[in-house]
């Protein structure tokens, strides 16, 4: 028996980043556990409510070792919401997923003991700190080749050539392509309903703008070749021949 | 110091044994010296086409490995006396193959020779990764159809990424080798089109290839097609690519369908 799909709302998938605090255990494991209770008896509910990754980058443990591990930080009530660097081997059902691709940020700072007490009032710092760079766009000069992935949350991303059938853009902003685009693009991925997409050349795959996304064969054949730009209006993805 | 050149593919089956096979014996007939080196380990095929199957004795494993020199490995061809294989061991796998194991006979063969050609195994793991990594010029072998193509595009951003030269913020010169090349088929819609092709790679053009029995015929006679028949067609195109291998520049023609000798000049300007 077939479904009938009666509602033709798409789903949205949206990107959105996150800070994380990452922990970097290091052998012996008992011993930094036991300094990790004496940072959160300095300050209790450090680690309450915030995400938590856990590095295990050149670590050599196995995968009991990880799990007691992981255990272990969740009888201090540390919950560990993915796991980086870790092989394969280390991993099994019911553990944390393996996250890959983090950039890193200002480190987070500790609370101090010396501070707490010595300096009741400190100065206020500056509400907001941007974890964001200076730059807001980049420029690629060659083609994107199939394969190859180019992933940009801070801004606009122009290639100048083409992007290859398997290859893929995510941007935060806009994407320009001065060629032909045979690959995927997803603009706004974090929520920027306003970016477009703009290309010499629409053989795309897949097109995405703030998670509404557009298969190759919901595309208007008379698109095909053409220079379009692409944009959103509410849910639905708009497009036009550039002249 | 010789030339290092990777012929490359990602696919398997477009030809890129043969297109080693053919460029190496091109080049040594222009009285260069040239070795061309199988990394596809288990599944080696180069000897064979270069009818040097019977005289292994040592492979590039053994070098490897400590237990044979490498001039006990090369295998002088029996025709030219310019051309050498170092061939790759069937027995093994590629694990065998050590980064610096490759870095120390690529570098000993770049004392001795003055084109080290690496014919590379298919898929883009271990073995492709080190055919790849020591190489000055890459030769792409792609073939007229999509898959082939969107190969080879994978490649291409390997070589830019994967290679030492790439690692040293230099840039790796690329070339494409289109062949089995089918000009009817082609015009018909049945394959892509060279523009189509080169439209989606970007990279220069080395040679056209024709879809031509020599070439199989070639190979199972254990002779490269520019050994065996050097003035069939596929040769001659291999003859091009190979000078343009070595600087110059010439037109690259489009083998045509075969027609007569007076329906080829006559046809030409009807058209």
């Amino acid at each position: 028996m077939t479904k009938v799909l009666t509602d033709s709302r798409s789903i949205r998938i949206k990107g959105r980043s996150f800070l994380a605090v990452v922990l970097s255990p290091d052998l012996p494991l008992d011993e930094w556990l036991l300094r990790l209770d004496d940072l959160a008896a300095r300050s209790a509910g450090f680690f309450l409510g915030r995400p938590v990754v856990l590095d295990v980058t050149d670590l050599a443990i196995d995968r009991t070792q990880l799990t007691e591990l992981i255990s272990g930080l969740g009888q201090r009530n540390v919950s560990i919401m993915g796991i980086e660097g870790a092989r394969p081997s280390m991993l099994g059902p019911g553990m944390p997923p393996l996250l890959k691709g983090g950039r890193p940020v200002a480190d987070f700072e500790q609370p101090s003991a010396e501070s707490a007490a010595a300096e009741p009032v400190q100065p206020a710092k500056p509400a907001t700190k941007e974890p964001r760079g200076q730059t807001q766009s980049i420029v690629i000069h060659e083609p994107v080749r199939s394969g190859q992935s180019v992933i940009f949350p801070e801004g606009d991303v122009t290639v100048v050539g083409s992007v290859a059938s398997g290859a893929e853009i995510i941007a935060g902003g806009s994407v320009h392509i001065y060629g032909a685009l045979r690959g995927r693009v997803m603009a706004g991925s974090v929520g920027n309903s306003s970016a477009r997409i703009f290309c010499r050349k629409l053989e795309a795959e897949l097109l995405a703008i703030d998670g509404i996304y557009q298969m190759a064969e919901d595309m208007a054949p008379s698109l095909r070749g053409q220079p379009v730009q692409l944009w959103l209006e509410g849910d639905v993805i708009m497009a036009e021949t550039l002249s | 110091m010789g030339k290092v050149i990777v012929v490359t593919s990602g696919k398997g089956g477009v030809g890129k044994t043969t297109s080693t096979a053919a460029l190496g014996a091109a080049l040594a007939q222009r009285n260069e010296k040239v070795v061309v080196v199988d990394f596809d380990v288990g599944l080696r095929n180069l000897d064979l086409v270069m009818g040097a199957e019977r005289r292994v004795v040592y492979d590039m494993v053994n070098v490897i490995q400590g237990d044979a020199k490498l001039p006990q490995a090369l295998i002088r061809d029996k025709r030219l006396e310019t051309l050498f294989l170092l061939p790759a061991s069937q027995t093994r796998d590629k694990d065998h193959l050590t980064a610096e194991g490759v870095e120390r006979i690529i570098n000993e063969l770049k004392k001795y020779f003055d084109w080290i050609i690496c014919d590379s195994p298919a898929g883009i793991e271990r073995g492709a990764t080190l055919a790849m990594r020591h190489a000055d010029m890459a030769v792409v072998v792609t073939n007229p159809e999509v898959s082939s193509v969107r190969d080879s595009d994978r490649i291409i951003g390997l070589l830019d990424a994967k290679t030492l030269k790439a690692e040293r913020g230099e840039r790796m010169e690329k070339h494409l080798l289109l062949t089995r090349y089918d000009a009817n088929r082609a015009e018909r819609g049945d394959m892509l089109k060279v523009d189509d092709v080169l439209e989606i790679l970007s990279i220069p053009l080395i040679g056209i290839i024709p879809e031509s029995m020599d070439v199989l015929k070639a190979s199972n006679v254990g002779a490269p097609v520019t050994l065996a028949d050097a003035r069939s067609a596929p040769a001659m195109a291999y003859f091009d690519a190979a000078r343009r291998l070595a600087g110059e520049t010439l037109p690259i023609t489009i083998p045509g369908d075969k027609r007569g000798f007076l329906g080829k000049i006559f046809g030409r300007k009807a058209a």
